[in-house]
């Protein structure tokens, strides 16, 4: 990665263009002239004639509805473009790139059939309020998708309109919502969720109007149901869970919660992005839960495409069913070429190789977790889902007169590596959180390879914390000062 | 087990992993789980398909689909789209990066974000935007929910009727559990009182009609409350900018920025605002930084208002954006600079008035608005049943005239030629005799 | 050891009040602002805007953490420091100086509920 530092502001150049549109219509019989200088005060330069232009905009609206400022977009080449955000590729790090092993992300591979696919000429040029006869093979995308996702994971029917995973919670919120009014329960405002929540749970419950009531973990980082069970009652509408849990832990007592709370009149709700060690091997409908969201960027290998777009559908069970299509939360069908990798995908894993993605993904996990439990602390040493969590080093190197190294350090180390860093402090029940989650599509020479290096951190860290303090040392920049960029914001050119 | 290209594991892999981990069986990995739990039954999935099959499976689906020419809009817009861009979104280190949480390695999603934020101020005339939304249509109801976050004791909001069908749903849907008082009307300013803290008005209309909102946002701040705009991005090249209107917050969808239509998604949404509301924005921001060397560089920043941080007091539980979508725009809008975005606009707007001229000639149509400005939408009273004119033109390979409130919509773009306008009307034309 | 001023009465939530006659003067003590770190935005209401014992009035916010100010007493927030609008980090800097809200109390005894600066310090540990 080499240091670029250009904005492409910086590369205008008044005059250039990079685009490419036709004059106007071959043919016509106006001739009337349009001038197109951006600058009114410029002298010598011609007015461009477009004689085929028979309406002119600028003469024709009234003046009071025009712009009235100049629009500042950069005047650049296509040349120019092109390099400018070559260049900026060349300062990211992709899955393509190295190993990913960020916790609750599932940065698994994503296949490049998936991507020839999305951009199929024949749904590419669909408008999305065409009438159905002429969208049958869109539609059947969004119905086999409907079907395949059905089936892994027991739920009945996915509404696909959600973007994103906390999209899809805000919209099972909902669901939840409409089904308790529906039988006219309007008491119930109250949603259950564990102190080990990731923060989109209490914000989503927030946006849907639910108060959030959090139910402690045991000893074990599981569900306490003792202390469960006084916090349900007629004003609780459901409860929001993730299983594996946030600390990679499968919730054992699952059943048990699951009849608590419907005895109690509320629903369940799974939060699907840790769906991937399930993936093939348990189905959330089994559990007793009645929605759930998937997170298509997650468990089924769409690209995150630096933090979007993503799909986020929500399923349901029977009881929720007839209310599936009430919430709408976004314009038109969904994100339609997240489906369409999505889909592409499930096809390629077809029923003969689903099993297998689950139980490799734990394979992994757990392969890490036993090869470093030496240099890291293992707050829970249980076989582990997915993914599991180190709470910092064993060894940071504190010393008289020099702070130990920190998860953060460890994190920025890892980097000059050429790896990307875990997931870091969460989740928050440990101050030093590194959350591992590999996938099942790196090999064990990779696996060995960050065990390695994980492993050199550590003793680098043990002889002298500070080559962790400066890291890193090999990336384009070092640490930000991330205070000052919030004391002083500056959020454009 | 299958040799399937995604899973690199060997058997003797997994025996060297199990070994490790000291358990006989990939099923022990499970052991915690119930018995009841494990799905043991086959999946009810289709057989696994090679890639060669994946690309005759979609091929034989698309062909199901009818290519149309495009004639309509309603948030959807046919606008040309770029050779170059793709080549750049799909330039791995972009499309398969994550979050730019760890920034060392992430400065290209940061600087084409902050580009973004950048651009969006231009387009709108705000002081700050976010790194994007999901879409123009839930990007409103945030903002509404902003407005209300804003003015601190306020509750209500108001909503013009004149926006889209899709964006009043998804408002709709959004505003219906929290405590916040929703009022509809087509005349805002009717509306308006001590405890209103936004209203919400489209600067085009659902029939296409250019809004003239003179003296709106002074009302509207006479009252204590703020102005949000939905635009279309695309058109602010020559319409008055939200800012220019006095608007607080400015929103809409970047899809008519170059993005294919592609059955709807995935677009990408804007929230825009002054700057006194910095703080108050939902969704990811990132600002420029130095390094401990001095070296320019950008952050996710103003990070306290998210949801990982303040959880249910956060600005929203918006946790990600529609980061790749907002690069494909701001490649657009670098490559079209003001002069291209102009034009793209001069041209859909001779081919809408070209065409409104030529339907009403046909003597199928009667003016909806007369005198009422245009850009590229437009609605007319049809004067022949609207099922026959449908039918007609998508037997004829086009997609337009879609019904309204009564009255057909129609819209033109840079895409669509003159020879293709004059068709459409040739088929029109047979539908009068 | 953070330090702790003698004159002062704090909350279980580490806000500090000084009472100048029907005035609380309200801050955050040197606890908070060291668990807090840098200091890079201060979320306060407004002049006027009531406040109730218990209840969140504002936050403090650094780069990655956010923490609710709870109001040691009930009132109407009387003046609000301006300072702290540029100057976050003057909480850091100075937290017994930098005060935060001036509220005009609406029960002064809710005060005896508030700790000593000798059972604050078993608090800020």
């Amino acid at each position: 990665m080499r240091y670029y530092d250009k904005l492409i502001f910086e590369l205008s150049h008044p005059g250039r263009t990079g685009y490419s549109l036709p004059d106007g219509f071959e043919g016509s019989e106006a001739s009337k002239t349009v001038s197109l200088t951006l600058d009114p005060t410029a002298d010598a330069v011609p007015p461009l004639t477009l004689p085929r232009v028979a309406w002119v905009l600028e003469a024709s609206l009234p003046s009071n509805l025009l712009r009235e400022s100049k629009l500042d977009l950069p005047e650049v080449s296509e040349v120019d473009v092109v390099r400018h955000y070559t260049n900026l590729s060349q300062m990211n790090f992709g899955v393509d790139t190295g190993f990913y092993p960020l916790g609750s992300c599932t940065m698994k591979y994503n296949p490049k059939i998936n991507e020839e696919i999305a951009s199929h000429p024949l749904f590419a040029g669909l408008h999305p309020l065409q009438p159905a006869e002429t969208v049958k093979g869109a539609q059947a995308v969004i119905d086999g998708l409907d079907a395949a996702l059905a089936a892994i994971t027991g739920m009945k029917h996915f509404t696909f309109l959600p973007c994103a995973g906390a999209h899809g919670e805000l919209t099972g919120l909902m669901l939840m919502r409409e089904y308790h009014m529906a039988r006219g329960d309007s008491a119930r405002t109250k949603v259950i969720v564990p102190d080990s929540a990731h923060g989109t749970n209490p914000a989503s419950a927030a946006v849907c109007g639910l108060e959030i009531v959090e139910v402690k973990s045991g000893a074990d980082g599981l569900v306490d149901v003792e202390s469960l069970k006084p916090l349900l009652g007629p004003d609780i509408a459901g409860i929001m869970m993730t299983n594996p849990n946030t600390l990679g832990l499968f919730e054992r007592q699952i059943g048990k919660i699951a009849k608590l709370v419907h005895d109690c009149g509320g629903l369940l709700y799974y939060d699907g992005a840790n769906m991937n060690p399930l993936l093939g091997k348990v189905r959330p409908g089994d559990m007793g839960f009645d929605i759930m969201h998937l997170n298509l960027h997650k468990t089924f290998s769409t690209p995150h495409g630096g933090g979007g777009p993503g799909s986020g559908p929500v399923g349901v069970g029977e009881r929720v069913l007839p209310y599936l299509r009430e919430p709408r939360t976004s314009g038109f069908h969904g994100n339609f070429g997240v489906m369409l990798r999505a889909y592409a995908y499930i096809l390629m894993l077809g029923k003969q190789n689903v099993k297998m993605a689950g139980p490799l993904a734990t394979l992994s996990a757990n392969y890490i977790k036993e090869s470093l439990k030496d240099c890291y602390k293992l707050p829970i040493p249980t076989i582990c889902k997915h993914e599991f969590v180190f709470d910092g080093l064993v060894n940071d190197g504190a010393r008289e007169g020099k702070a130990g190294a920190t998860t953060l350090d460890v994190a920025k180390r890892l980097l000059d590596y050429g790896f990307h860093a875990p997931t870091i402090y969460f989740p928050l029940l440990f101050h030093q959180a590194l959350m591992i989650e590999p996938t099942e599509t790196e090999s064990l020479e990779t696996l060995d390879e960050f065990i390695a290096v994980m492993k050199k951190i550590a003793a680098e860290a043990a002889e002298d914390p500070d080559i962790l303090h400066g890291a890193p040392h090999n990336a384009p920049i070092g640490r930000p000062d991330e205070t000052a960029a919030a004391r002083n914001p500056i959020l454009k050119a | 087990m299958g040799n399937f290209a995604y899973f690199p594991h060997t058997e003797d892999d997994i025996r060297v992993m199990l070994d490790r981990i000291g358990v006989r069986s990939l099923d022990d990995l499970y052991s915690d789980v119930p018995a009841d739990f494990i799905y043991n039954k086959e999946y009810d999935l289709p057989d696994a398909l090679s890639e060669q099959e994946v690309r005759n499976f979609f091929e034989e689906l698309g062909k199901k689909n009818v290519q149309l020419k495009v004639f309509a809009g309603q948030g959807a817009y046919d606008h040309y789209v770029p050779a170059v861009i793709p080549y750049i979104t799909s330039r791995s280190e972009f499309l398969t990066a994550y979050t730019p949480y760890q920034c060392e390695i992430s400065q290209g999603t940061l600087r084409y974000i902050f580009e973004w934020q950048s651009m969006i101020c231009r387009l709108t005339g705000m002081d700050v935007a976010n790194a994007s939304m999901y879409d123009g249509p839930s990007a409103a109801a945030e903002a509404l929910r902003m407005a209300v976050s804003c003015t601190r004791k306020r509750n209500k909001v108001v909503v013009s009727t004149k926006l889209m069908q899709n964006v009043l749903d998804v408002v709709k849907s959004y505003l219906k559990y929290p405590d916040v008082e929703v009022v509809y009307a087509w005349d805002v300013l009717e509306e308006l009182g001590p405890d209103v803290a936004g209203v919400i008005v489209p600067s085009i209309c659902r029939h296409g009609i250019i809004q003239d909102l003179s003296g709106v946002a002074d009302a509207v701040h006479a009252a204590g409350a703020l102005l949000i705009e939905y635009c279309d991005p695309s058109a602010l090249a020559v319409l008055k900018t939200p800012a220019e209107w006095g608007a607080d917050i400015a929103v809409g969808d970047g899809q008519s920025l170059g993005i294919p239509l592609c059955y709807g998604g995935p677009y990408v949404g804007f929230l825009a605002c002054k700057s006194e509301y910095m703080r108050k924005l939902p969704g990811r921001i990132v600002g420029q930084a130095s390094d401990k060397d001095g070296k320019r560089c950008f952050v996710l920043t103003l990070q306290a208002r998210e949801q990982h941080i303040r959880r249910e007091k956060a600005t929203s539980n918006i946790c990600s954006n529609q980061s790749l979508m907002a690069l494909w725009v701001t490649v657009y809008l670098s490559l079209m600079g003001p002069e291209g975005l102009r034009k793209v606009n001069e041209l859909s707007f001779a081919g809408a008035h070209y065409l409104y001229d030529e339907l009403l000639k046909t003597g199928c149509f009667e003016e909806a608005f007369p005198g009422r400005p245009f850009l590229k939408e437009f609605c007319l009273k049809p004067l022949v049943p609207v099922d026959v004119l449908q039918q007609k033109l998508l037997d004829a390979g086009f997609f337009g005239a879609l019904e309204l409130d009564g009255y057909v919509t129609f819209c033109v773009t840079e895409r669509r030629s003159k020879a293709e306008i004059d068709a459409l009307v040739a088929v029109i034309k047979e539908i009068a005799l | 050891m953070s330090k702790i001023l003698e004159e002062l009465l704090y909350s279980e939530s580490h806000e500090w009040v000084k009472v100048d006659g029907n005035i609380a003067i309200i801050g955050v003590s040197d606890f908070a602002q060291e668990e807090m770190g840098d200091i890079t935005y201060v979320d306060v209401p407004s002049e006027g805007d009531s406040v109730a014992k218990g209840e969140d009035f504002g936050a403090l916010e650094s780069v990655k953490a956010s923490s609710e100010l709870y109001a040691p007493v009930s009132g109407e927030v009387v003046a609000v420091n301006e300072e702290l609008e540029d100057k976050p980090e003057l909480i850091n800097e100075d937290p017994y100086g930098a005060w935060i809200i001036k509220v005009n109390m609406s029960d002064a005894s809710e005060l005896d509920s508030l700790l000593s600066a000798a059972a604050y310090a078993e608090v800020a540990k």
